[in-house]
């Protein structure tokens, strides 16, 4: 024997689930911890600055809520605009950058299954955005006084909502083989979506065609349902934008297990 | 380390097309517990689908791999859990320093806390010590083949895949890295190693599996497939300006700086028979010598169209 002996062939132990799991959740937390600056310092600025020129341009002209200023309109909705983009981007650079760099291969050969791979990505990016949501308040809090009228909706909107955009991000980074895919994908997909999603104006301003169309937008839902935690006031009811963005999130999560567990674009 | 009859991989009947690139036709071996086994074959023979394959990057589209008898499609987790690959590409995490990344790929496979002093130990014998904290990045191309190593081994497989593992790599690491496979052969590891180098197959393995066309072609002990070829080399250094006999002229398979290369076959071509006609050609020799077939030269005659 030398003291390079392994694991005798009838001692091989059963595969820790839970190990595995945390390892790739914790790896995931580290990587978007070790560039800060662009994963929460740089969004929390971009959307600071749209605060401030909306802010300055609409303050006094727009009545949205009785009661409740312009800006203090505009916060929550940046704030999702931002949790939203942010999950996505997080398991989407991740996934895309893996598979670009080929270090995927140490994921591909452990013996970690589908659902871990799953809830370790999207916990991740529910970290980051819950992240970056907590900077953006608390960076706004001396100067707009937000009231926390309905904490659970908010809370059970915002995991809705940013467990979609962390699971469409893992498709889009499994469909993609090159950065470009995913810059079309965040271009032509999730950023009108999410500015055309009520950030910066109540629907009920809009003429009746984009009113209309605004309620096929599953972003619409997740905005609004974030600002009804705050104010207790939406423009739709709380519980019809809980099941659009929970029923968004079953139906995103079951294309993206599916593509797991067949290894779509992932195994050969 | 003597292999034993118990089986490390088994592969049967194994498939898989590309398009219409059929990369496996029906592969079927064995490895066995405990040996130094080589898969060699020239570019596109397949070996690199094979060894994906088992390590569950490529799903067969037929045939069945096992790994200490645990089936890789329905017994998974138990299968990738006994093997450690280290893959053929330099491929690393940029984010991560070199310990990071060897803790992040034990957790991987379950292990936790318990495996960091067997890590630090890999870090040791892989000569990493001073560059544990480096981030991979920063790493040299023969550093980061350590540390590739070094991740296959972190949750202590007894079965470990080398795809290639000294390619580009200069001689010194090449010597250290044969010595080091060595070592985890002698502990009892089963080795199966893939290489273009074919004197490291011959220097290393037990046995070999010669693959091309995505056909096994052969597959012995090295020494049968040394013995089995019945040929060796004569090498001749003339006068300048003298040419061969015709009758020697054929057997020629090399010729360099006034200096050639007859390949005889041992039953057929007695070296005595080749001084003979050189005596009555009244050619006087400079120099000979006399070599072996080695694994490259039996490996061009099977595998060349």
């Amino acid at each position: 024997m030398t003291d390079l002996s392994m694991t005798p062939p009838s001692q091989v132990p059963t595969m820790d689930v839970r190990v595995g799991f945390m390892t790739l959740l914790k790896k995931e937390c580290k990587r978007f911890w070790s560039v800060l600056g662009q994963t929460v310092t740089a969004p929390v600025i971009t959307a600071l600055l749209y605060l401030l020129v909306f802010a300055q341009a609409m303050q006094g002209r727009v009545s949205v809520y009785p009661g409740v200023s312009y800006t203090e309109f505009l916060i929550p909705g940046l704030v999702m605009m931002t949790v939203i983009q942010n999950a996505f981007a997080n398991t989407s650079s991740s996934l895309t950058q893996s598979k670009m760099m080929g270090n995927l291969v140490f994921l591909l050969m452990a013996p970690i299954g589908s659902l871990e791979w799953f809830g370790a990505y999207v916990c991740a990016a529910l970290a980051r955005a819950g992240l970056v949501a907590m900077v953006m308040l608390a960076v706004t809090a001396p100067f707009v006084h937000l009231p926390l009228r309905e904490p659970l909706a908010l809370l059970a909107i915002f995991i809705t909502s940013a467990g979609s955009l962390a699971v469409l991000g893992l498709i889009a980074g499994i469909v993609a083989t090159k950065f470009d895919h995913l810059a079309a994908f965040t271009n032509f997909f999730i950023t009108p979506l999410s500015f055309l999603s009520g950030v910066f104006y109540s629907v009920h301003s809009l003429p009746k065609f984009w009113f209309n169309a605004s309620h096929f937008n599953p972003f619409f839902y997740m905005i609004d349902g974030f600002r009804y935690g705050f104010f207790g006031a939406a423009d739709v009811p709380i519980a019809q934008s809980l099941l659009w963005s929970t029923a968004f999130f079953v139906i995103v999560s079951t294309v993206c297990l599916r593509m797991l567990i067949t290894g779509y674009k992932l195994r050969h | 380390m003597t292999a034993s009859t118990q089986t490390a991989i088994r592969i049967a009947g194994v498939k898989k097309s590309f398009g219409k690139v059929q990369a496996l036709k029906g592969v079927d071996f064995e490895i066995r517990q405990g040996e130094y086994f080589g898969l060699l074959g020239p570019n596109g023979a397949g070996k690199s689908t094979l060894i994906n394959t088992i390590a569950g990057l490529i799903r067969a589209d037929a045939g069945q791999i096992s790994v200490l008898g645990h089936d890789t499609v329905t017994d998974w987790r138990t299968a990738r859990r006994s093997i450690g690959v280290v893959p053929q590409e330099l491929v690393f995490d940029p984010f991560f320093k070199v310990v990071d990344m060897l803790r992040i790929q034990a957790g991987y496979y379950g292990c936790g806390k318990e495996v960091w002093p067997w890590i630090d130990h890999l870090l040791d014998r892989l000569d990493l010590n001073d560059k544990r904290n480096a981030m991979m990045r920063a790493l040299s191309g023969g550093m980061k083949r350590r540390v590739l190593i070094a991740q296959a081994l972190v949750h202590k497989p007894p079965v470990v895949i080398l795809d290639e593992p000294t390619a580009g790599v200069d001689v010194e690491l090449r010597r250290a890295l044969w010595s080091f496979t060595r070592e985890l052969h002698a502990g009892g590891t089963t080795v199966v190693l893939t290489t273009h180098y074919l004197d490291e197959a011959q220097a290393l393995c037990e046995r070999i599996a010669i693959l091309d066309h995505g056909e096994v072609q052969l597959i012995e002990s090295t020494e049968q497939i040394l013995a089995r070829h019945p040929f060796r080399f004569l090498t001749l250094k003339l006068p300048q300006g003298i040419e061969l006999p015709q009758s020697l002229r054929e057997r020629v398979v090399g010729e360099k700086n006034g200096t050639l290369e007859l390949k005889l076959e041992k039953d057929k071509h007695p070296i005595g028979g080749v001084f003979e006609a050189l005596r009555k050609a009244g050619i006087a020799v400079e120099d000979v010598r006399t070599r072996e077939p080695t694994l490259e030269d039996i490996f061009v005659e099977l595998t060349s169209d």
